[in-house]
């Protein structure tokens, strides 16, 4: 990979560490493999929610109210994850419910990718006051819970679609913003650039052509345990009533609407949270075994 | 020592900065609210009503002279009268910090106490059943979402088992799912990194000759590898410590304990902002507080961390 930075290993460990590092390499890509599968499936599933959902996710049904996990129901119909408490196909809306989870979470990656790497690349490449103002921001947000602003600023602004992208994502700007920043620092006083710079080449098309290829493998990392957080966090929000509103369906909004009947209807929470659980598990795990595979110098444990 | 309160005066700085935006990003976001005053007065009340609430509250004035004020105010701890409960916000906010507290203090201990033997047994037992036991629900433990978690303790634990009580504070047994939903993340990164910094020190060469000397395996973990993984371990321990209480908000809610995070989620459903605005504030400023004191700490405990 291009962008790994030099690291020196004992020469004897080496060739041993090499032999086991092939297995071990080879496992973790079927791993990584198999997370990329998960995510492609669940966004398939989101994509062709009209044509995968056996029913209509906001349709209500009062005859099938709180119907246990059943193929034949009081309204003739088969609910294989039973019915909520408005008699609403539970299996129907945690298809729907993708839709927004990923939608929020990749639009929220996307948000704090372009801020956080930006400002990273900023801070690395221009040094000086630049620098430290960017890397004075990141730390104060760091220094406290941005979860409890964010909410604070919902609340106020009111809950929407872009609102909760932008705050989400604004919430993860730090990570790839303190990343980028270390390996531009190395990169630059590398002796290419100043040979590009020698030769008349422009600082714009430096960063395009030369360093960002360069930290893209460091990038695609954060991003896919940004991905993971940005999920759990819009679940969460919906959950408090802060995030997606109903009557559209969210994994998080289903929970808190069968939080009351949970004694009796169990299925309306816990389906869709089962899902929910294992998307935050095999996504922030793809993004450990990606880092491993990707870039080992990121490991922090 | 110098280095050390060279150290200490930065990290006091960055407290400092992190505090004062916070606050500045409470009054922008207060100002984007719009007009407070519609939301005092009843719809069909006289003009000249408008404009003594307007100049009362300050509203009349150009921005940065408000934005001074309310710097002004914050110093002081005033974010104006709960519209809700008719008092001053900080006093109303105040009141409900104890229950906070003693979740999160509860919590974390209860982490702490699990946690660290189960990173110990884990790492001494490598690649057994009883570590990848351990591990798997570590993993499950820091993936899952605080709030569904908390639905699937009372699920099993309390409405089928019957063991403990859904929610609110009482005796004992009503803080016992709370705090293991709101310790569950902490619990699991403490246990994996436990595992990982004892895993390392066992590997060193002093280890290997405390094993040469004959020393009892249990003495060898105790007294010379344990101590040495001890520092990592208190490092994220502290860090976890202050993530934990940005987690109250969310358990609080699941668990109708009567905190901090629940004013706060309540606060917004009654429109009630200067309550809001200020439990975003006072969880900022605790939180920056309790993350200053870790570092002071540490600064003392290890002489290693001290220069930067």
């Amino acid at each position: 990979m291009a962008s790994s930075i030099p690291v020196s290993v004992p020469a004897d460990a080496a060739g041993l560490e090499a032999a086991r590092g092939g297995r071990v390499a080879r496992r973790t890509r079927q791993l990584v493999a198999a997370g990329a599968a998960f995510v492609a499936l669940l966004t398939i599933m989101a994509v062709a929610a009209p044509w995968l959902a056996p029913h209509d996710p906001v349709r209500q049904s009062l005859r099938a109210r709180l119907t246990a996990p059943t193929l034949e129901a009081a309204d003739g119909r088969a609910h294989p994850l039973g019915t909520d408490h408005l008699g609403r196909d539970v299996l129907s809306r945690t298809i729907w419910g993708a839709r927004v989870s990923l939608l929020v979470g990749f639009a929220a990656v996307m948000v704090g990718g372009l801020v956080g790497a930006g400002l990273g690349i900023l801070a690395g490449y221009r040094g000086g006051w630049t620098d430290t103002i960017i890397m004075t921001m990141a730390d104060a947000q760091l220094a406290f819970p941005f979860i409890l602003l964010a909410i604070g600023i919902i609340a106020v602004l009111g809950p929407s679609f872009p609102t909760l992208v932008v705050v989400i994502g604004l919430s993860g700007w730090v990570d790839y913003a303190r990343v980028l920043r270390s390996q531009v620092l190395v990169l630059r006083s590398r002796e290419f650039v100043d040979a590009i710079l020698a030769l008349g080449g422009a600082v714009p098309r430096i960063v395009a052509r030369h360093i960002l290829p360069n930290v893209l493998s460091t990038l695609v990392v954060i991003a896919t345990l940004q991905l993971a957080r940005a999920i759990v966090l819009e679940a969460t929000l919906s959950f408090l009533g802060l995030g997606i509103q109903p009557p559209t369906p969210s994994w998080g909004g289903m929970i808190q609407e069968g939080r009351e009947y949970l004694d009796s209807a169990w299925w309306i929470s816990i389906f869709p949270g089962c899902l929910l659980l294992l998307t935050s598990l095999v996504v922030s795990r793809s993004g450990d075994w990606l880092r491993d595979l990707l870039d080992p110098t990121l490991r922090s444990e | 020592m110098r280095a050390l309160v060279t150290f200490l005066a930065a990290r006091l700085a960055r407290a400092l900065v992190a505090v004062w935006l916070v606050s500045t990003v409470v009054f922008v976001v207060m100002r984007l609210s719009g007009d407070p005053v519609p939301l005092l007065l009843p719809p069909d009340a006289p003009r000249s009503e408008f404009a003594r609430v307007a100049r009362e509250l300050g509203t009349d004035r150009p921005l940065p002279v408000q934005y001074a004020v309310f710097l002004g105010h914050v110093a002081q701890g005033d974010f104006g009268r709960s519209i809700h409960f008719r008092e001053p916000a900080m006093r109303v906010a105040l009141e409900y910090l104890p229950a906070t507290a003693q979740l999160g203090l509860t919590a974390f201990v209860f982490a702490v106490l699990v946690a660290v033997p189960a990173g110990v047994v884990s790492a001494v037992r490598r690649n057994t059943v009883v570590d990848q036991v351990a591990m798997g629900v570590a993993l499950v433990g820091q993936s899952a979402p605080t709030f569904f978690l908390g639905i699937l303790f009372i699920l099993t634990l309390s409405l089928r088992a019957g063991l403990l009580p859904t929610s609110g504070r009482g005796d004992w047994t009503h803080i016992v799912l709370p705090a293991l939903t709101l310790g569950a993340f902490a619990m699991a990164s403490i246990a994996r990194l436990t595992r990982s910094a004892l895993l390392e020190v066992l590997r060193q060469d002093y280890v290997r000759t405390a094993r040469a000397k004959g020393l009892r395996e249990w003495r060898v973990v105790a007294k010379h590898a344990f101590r040495n993984a001890a520092i990592p371990v208190l490092t994220i321990t502290g860090l976890q410590f202050g993530q934990l209480f940005s987690n109250t908000l969310v358990t609080e809610t699941v668990f109708a304990w009567p905190g901090m995070g629940r004013l706060a989620i309540q606060s917004i459903y009654n429109r009630d902002y200067p309550v809001v605005q200020c439990v975003v504030f006072l969880s900022a400023v605790l939180f920056v507080a309790l993350n200053f004191l870790i570092e002071l700490v540490y600064g003392f405990l290890d002489p290693r961390i001290r220069p930067r």
